[in-house]
């Protein structure tokens, strides 16, 4: 019996560069074939040739032994095939069921039968264990559930393949979890699934069958009783990886960050108090939802304290804005890189040097651009940041280089604290461990670090001592030695009783 | 510069038809006048250009002009008092406008598409009201000493004897000193900087450590003031004011030069040259339909197409550009 899905020898070629070559890959029924490798290999490329997106130049893909041409969305849809895409294609002010149906709607006397929009949505919803009404805008909903009504709106196309881009990127681990669980459950019920994802622990737990994508090229496929950790790496980097985390014990010093009795505006009536010390690195754990991207913001003057105070090696602060927090030594690294971290219109030297323009600053408010030039062009080579030149525009460059150059911007202003708000989302492989080193070599020098990470295992190979976050408390926190993973979800859950 | 080029080209082209197609349109007087209203229309453009640049807008303009030509005469020659009091009365004026208008669109969060179009009403319905639409003149002769602004730079204090200098409308003068301090001011200085970081992305601009909300201000002021001054100095140039009608539309003719000049109602960018470039677009616009013997009634028209096309162009050259940098991108990419 032919395979569901087959792509024979499918070379995509762009002006300059080969971004397919060669790749063939099947996908059987009612089997989850997991892709991964780093950003640039090719998995985005082959998902848009599937979706209908764009053309290849050569090669055949067939679907259930047929040969198809898949010209356009629509010739995609009607061989069955649903692409779930990194960012979310919802309107977002609409109800779930009118964003099921959207392009769809079922007419009834010339107007949108909204009863059967409400019906079959509703049995929809209920294939991927979303338990709400139809009628909710879908903006009130977490990302989570947002996710689950794409799946939803793929599965109303009657889909039985389903290409589903990192669909757990901005997922809380909770989350995930359920998501893995829809994803197992439509497998069961026939559906094929091509899960693409920087995520190993997932694709372990999930996958039937790993294909690895390196340099355009299928670089091997490893099947279920294969899948390790390391063999992914292995195969994903093409040499082996001993030691991921490049984590060398710490000593860390007098206390740099201490914050007392505080109270966010997202946990109210909860007073949070800890510390960080200089060379120290601390995770801070939770789910999506547990108040921690809020507390950072608040200890970098983006919002305020409701009471409680925030000191820097000794001195209390007052944070009205992201400026006393700056001029106190604090940097914060968004986890909105996008929004918050980088202005992507701008030159990569114009975004580094954004935050010390002062200091570049001549007689009545003059800028020294070759001073602002040749320190970019320094802050580039120490971070190894992959751009052509200084003046290039930030929206040109990866996301692992585009998150280089905001930490490159704080790492000019030689910060004591710094405070990383998931500072590997949505980036390679080889970018996450450059980063990884760079956390080190600054706690080394005596920076403090407090980050928040939903990777798991980013928060056990990175952190000293972690924090663990639920519903704006701090649950609990966890030494090297204590620290596992099933510690931290039961603090993470609110079962602060289990740990001793 | 190189941005300037399509509509410096667009420029030439109608100076140069128009040139051939009309005996009076190249006379020392036609083109004094030409040059002198284009500065005028320039010199409001840089105004709008700061706040369009924060990716604000300023509709109240036009409204802000006729009130401030009103209160000048109304406070000089209906009040007899100094010229120096009538001009503590129209930059002040400006300043309290720039102010209030910058704060509400910061501290109250307002859009400032409706803040400004508020004003537009509120000051055109004072400006009426002041002087119980009373038509102003500037005949009087406390305004002597002023209408040098308005004359040639041969009448300036020692240029008399200077080659040329009956030929240069002083206005120009002004233009080309402010047009130089403003693209200094939003190039050169860090202030300039943060208003081109802050019309990008607001949020990332504050995350860095820029306060934003006072240089937000900052540019409403700026375009208030400079408002007041293009006030006073159109007021000074036409001498007769009709308080219902003086200004109308001048805001969406310096808006529409800041566009012609590349300023994108998104906010982060603008050339101070183009938009000077844009504004004299449009005032040889103008000129040339009443040399070319074209119908008056259908100016607005053709002003309205040539800034479309104008900016269907830049559309597509900014097309062209983004599919090249693809291509070398991908170049560089691989290789």
């Amino acid at each position: 019996m032919s395979p569901l899905l087959s792509v024979e020898s499918v070379t995509k070629r762009f002006p300059g560069v080969t971004a397919l070559n060669q790749v063939s890959l099947t996908l059987a029924e009612s089997e989850v074939l997991a892709l991964i490798g780093e950003n640039g290999a090719g998995k985005s490329t082959l998902m848009k040739i599937l979706a209908g997106v764009q053309l290849p130049d050569e090669g055949q893909i067939s679907v259930a032994g047929v040969p198809v041409q898949l010209d356009s969305v629509q010739t995609a849809q009607r061989n069955r095939i649903a692409l779930i895409h990194q960012e979310l294609n919802l309107s977002g002010n609409l109800t779930v069921g009118a964003n099921i149906f959207l392009g769809r709607e079922p007419i009834k006397r010339g107007l949108i039968d909204k009863r059967k929009i409400r019906e079959d949505s509703g049995a929809l919803l209920g294939r991927v264990g979303l338990n709400l009404s139809p009628d909710t805008i879908v903006d009130t909903l977490p990302i989570g559930q947002q996710q689950l009504v794409e799946i939803a709106r793929a599965l109303s196309v009657d889909a039985r393949i389903l290409i589903m881009d990192e669909p757990t990127s901005s997922l809380s681990q909770h989350e995930t979890e359920r998501l893995l669980e829809v994803v197992k459950e439509l497998r069961s019920r026939g559906v094929s699934v091509i899960y693409i994802s920087h995520r190993l622990g997932e694709v372990a737990e999930l996958a039937d069958r790993v294909a690895v994508f390196r340099d355009g090229a299928n670089a091997g496929e490893l099947s279920r009783d294969e899948i390790t950790h390391d063999r992914m790496v292995q195969l994903m980097v093409g040499r082996d990886i001993s030691q991921f985390y490049a984590r060398k014990p710490h000593q860390p010093g007098a206390v740099a960050l201490q914050v007392t009795e505080l109270e966010t505006p997202a946990n109210l009536g909860h007073r949070l108090s800890f510390s960080v010390r200089a060379g120290e690195i601390v995770g801070i754990s939770g789910l999506v939802g547990a108040g921690r991207t809020e507390l950072l913001h608040v200890l970098f003057g983006v919002d305020s304290a409701v009471s409680g105070h925030v000191a820097v090696n000794g001195q209390k602060l007052r944070l009205r804005s992201p400026r006393d927090a700056i001029q106190a030594g604090i940097a914060l690294v968004p986890e909105d890189r996008k929004q918050q971290g980088i202005i992507l219109e701008m030159a990569v030297r114009t975004n580094i040097g954004l935050p010390g323009l002062r200091k570049h600053q001549k007689t009545g408010g003059l800028l020294n651009t070759n001073q602002e030039g040749s320190d970019s062009a320094a802050m580039i080579a120490r971070m190894r940041i992959k751009t052509p030149n200084e003046r290039q525009v930030v929206q040109f460059l990866s996301g692992g280089n585009q998150q280089k150059v905001v930490l490159g911007k704080w790492l000019s202003m030689n910060p004591k604290v710094l405070l990383l708000d998931e500072p590997t989302r949505g980036i390679d492989i080889g970018a996450k461990q450059e980063i990884y080193a760079l956390m080190e070599e600054l706690a080394e020098q005596g920076v403090a670090i407090l980050f928040v990470s939903s990777e798991m295992e980013e928060v056990l190979g990175m952190s000293d001592r972690t924090l663990v976050m639920h519903e704006g408390r701090i649950t609990g926190e966890l030494t090297r030695d204590e620290l596992t993973e099933k510690a931290i979800m039961q603090l993470a859950t609110g079962n602060v009783g289990a740990h001793p | 510069m190189k941005k300037n080029l399509g509509i410096l080209g667009i420029l030439m082209v109608v100076f140069m038809a128009t040139a051939y197609g009309s005996e009076s349109f190249f006379t020392p007087y036609n083109l004094f006048n030409l040059v002198e209203r284009s500065s005028l229309y320039g010199i409001i453009g840089i105004g709008v250009a700061f706040v369009i640049i924060t990716s604000g807008i300023d509709l109240s303009i036009g409204s802000l002009i006729g009130l401030v030509a009103v209160i000048f005469p109304f406070v000089v020659v209906d009040h007899q008092m100094s010229l120096g009091m009538g001009l503590l009365a129209v930059f002040g004026l400006s300043l309290a406008v720039g102010v209030t208008q910058g704060l509400l669109i910061t501290k109250l969060k307002l859009q400032p598409f409706v803040v400004t179009l508020c004003g537009l009403m509120i000051y055109r319905g004072l400006a009426r009201w002041i002087v119980s639409d009373k038509t102003m003149g500037y005949g009087d002769e406390s305004f002597v000493r002023l209408k040098v602004l308005v004359g040639n730079a041969s009448q300036l204090p020692g240029c008399a004897s200077l080659p040329g200098a009956k030929h240069i409308p002083v206005v120009f003068l002004i233009l080309v000193v402010l047009g130089i301090a403003a693209a200094v001011f939003l190039n050169k200085t860090i202030y300039g900087r943060y208003l081109l970081a802050l019309g990008r992305n607001e949020q990332a601009a504050r995350f860095s450590g820029i306060n934003t909300t006072k240089m937000i201000i900052l540019a409403y002021v700026i375009c208030s003031l400079i408002s007041g001054l293009g006030g006073l100095l159109f007021a000074l140039d036409y001498g007769s004011i009709q308080p219902d009608s003086f200004g109308n539309f001048y805001e969406l003719y310096a808006i529409a030069a800041a566009v012609l000049g590349g300023c994108s109602l998104r906010g982060g960018e603008g050339s101070i040259f183009g938009i000077v470039l844009g504004a004299a677009l449009m005032r040889l616009l103008m000129n040339s339909i009443s040399m070319l013997g074209i119908d008056d009634q259908l100016e607005p028209t053709v002003i309205g197409f040539v800034i479309l096309i104008g900016v269907i162009v830049d559309q597509l050259v900014k097309r062209i550009a983004a599919h090249r940098r693809a291509v070398l991108q991908a170049r560089q990419a691989s290789s």
